[in-house]
């Protein structure tokens, strides 16, 4: 099929999704910074775990990218 | 539930019986104040009646405001407002065309009224297979994001014939499937009328066009969507439904590297053959889209170009109502 690429394409994007997902709630959102005072603590908490999901998605999109020129390379080169 | 099922069948026949039945209207007032705009894609350039917009607002404003009646709700006056907020950006950029960074700056303002009535408590995002996080501060930035995202999304698709609104149609029924999976019952029942709405403009846009949604039309269809999304706290699913509109965007913007208007496109990504079918351009600076992708196996009718992007659709649909079954698993 000709448009096998593009279908492939969405079902990585789906992977990815869960995989960062996973990622994030077992690994990321646990993390807890104690030892300031509370308002700081909260404070550094959400930052810092901001700081970590927007770096996630900049992984993201660069992984995408990677997949993108890997599986359209034929067609983009076209 | 058999009350909801009444009004779920008396919105659904609202929501499609006012778009079915104002769009004729609308498209004879349209061409008689000669607001048409020229489609490119059709042999000898056919003027078409712009925007579609007014008609879906009014089948989306007629039912949510009819179930607001019945079971009135912070959610569904969220969807209410923040989807007639986008309608009037849309309408502004339809008038006149604005700057790149408008529309998704201005979609980000019309997501306020969400935060505002607090209807997108609790603030928690949830994933498939693990579960959810809690995040306060940083859910309030992802619904400006979610509703810029999604309205931008569903406008820059809206490049051929019935593409916007039959994608919506096959989006929306897939959202509002997975709504129902995971025991939403009154937020599945709020995004109804969006799938009925979309599937009743498809009637006159599908190809050849009769009207054209224009940025009204299409940042109505996708702010609402955003809306839903955010409220019946489906995000990932949503966005699972989406992806072949999220691939169009990611390709566009990763190729031009800034954000742009798409009539400010110095090359075309896609020409015509001298039978006036579609083929993926050549120019060295055309932007990739997913109907060039779509092209580079050779041309194909604007016709064809549509059922490819639909099957992608129900593709998407099939991984996210797989997405929804997911998130009643927790490993």
């Amino acid at each position: 099929m000709k448009d096998t690429p593009i279908f492939a394409y969405i079902f990585l994007m789906w992977i990815l999704i869960i995989a960062g997902g996973s990622l994030l709630v077992t690994i990321i959102a646990p993390i807890s910074i104690t030892g300031f005072s509370a308002m700081y603590d909260h404070l550094l908490d959400s930052g810092i775990k901001a700081l970590i999901a927007i770096l996630l998605v900049v992984v993201w999109i660069f992984i995408m990218s990677k997949i993108k020129n890997w599986i359209f390379h034929k067609q983009i080169r076209h | 539930m058999l009350e909801k099922t009444v009004v779920g069948i008396i919105i659904s026949a609202i929501a499609f019986g006012t778009v079915y039945t104002l769009t004729p209207v609308l498209i004879k007032v349209l061409s008689k104040r000669n607001l048409v705009v020229k489609d490119y894609n059709r042999v000898g350039g056919a003027m078409v009646p712009r925007p579609g917009g007014p008609s879906i607002l009014a089948g989306i404003l007629a039912s949510e405001l009819t179930l607001y009646a019945f079971f009135p709700s912070v959610e569904v006056l969220a969807i209410i407002i923040t989807t007639s907020i986008a309608f009037l950006v849309g309408l502004a950029d339809d008038r006149k065309v604005l700057g790149g960074w408008f529309k998704p700056l201005a979609l980000a303002g019309s997501a306020i009224p969400i935060i505002l009535l607090g209807a997108y408590f609790p603030p928690h995002l949830e994933f498939p297979l693990f579960g959810y996080v809690k995040i306060p501060e940083l859910y309030l930035a992802l619904i400006i994001i979610i509703v810029s995202i999604t309205g931008n999304t569903i406008n820059s698709i809206d490049v051929l014939n019935g593409v916007a609104s039959g994608f919506m149609t096959i989006a929306s029924f897939a959202l509002t499937i997975s709504l129902f999976i995971v025991h939403n019952y009154d937020i599945a029942l709020a995004s109804l009328p969006l799938g009925l709405v979309s599937l009743a403009f498809y009637k006159y846009h599908k190809f050849p066009s009769k009207i054209f949604p224009g940025d009204s039309g299409a940042l109505t269809l996708g702010a609402m969507y955003g809306t839903i999304s955010i409220v019946g706290h489906v995000e990932i699913i949503a966005a699972v439904a989406l992806l072949p509109a999220v691939i169009n965007s990611f390709l566009f913007l990763s190729s031009v590297k800034r954000i742009i208007e798409h009539r400010q496109i110095k090359a075309n990504p896609v020409a015509h053959t001298e039978d006036f079918k579609l083929m993926a351009a050549t120019d060295k600076y055309a932007p990739i889209t997913l109907v060039r992708l779509i092209l580079a196996h050779g041309p194909m009718t604007e016709k064809e170009v549509g059922f490819v992007i639909f099957r992608l659709a129900l593709f998407s649909a099939i991984l996210a109502i797989i997405t929804s079954f997911m998130m009643g698993i927790k490993i």
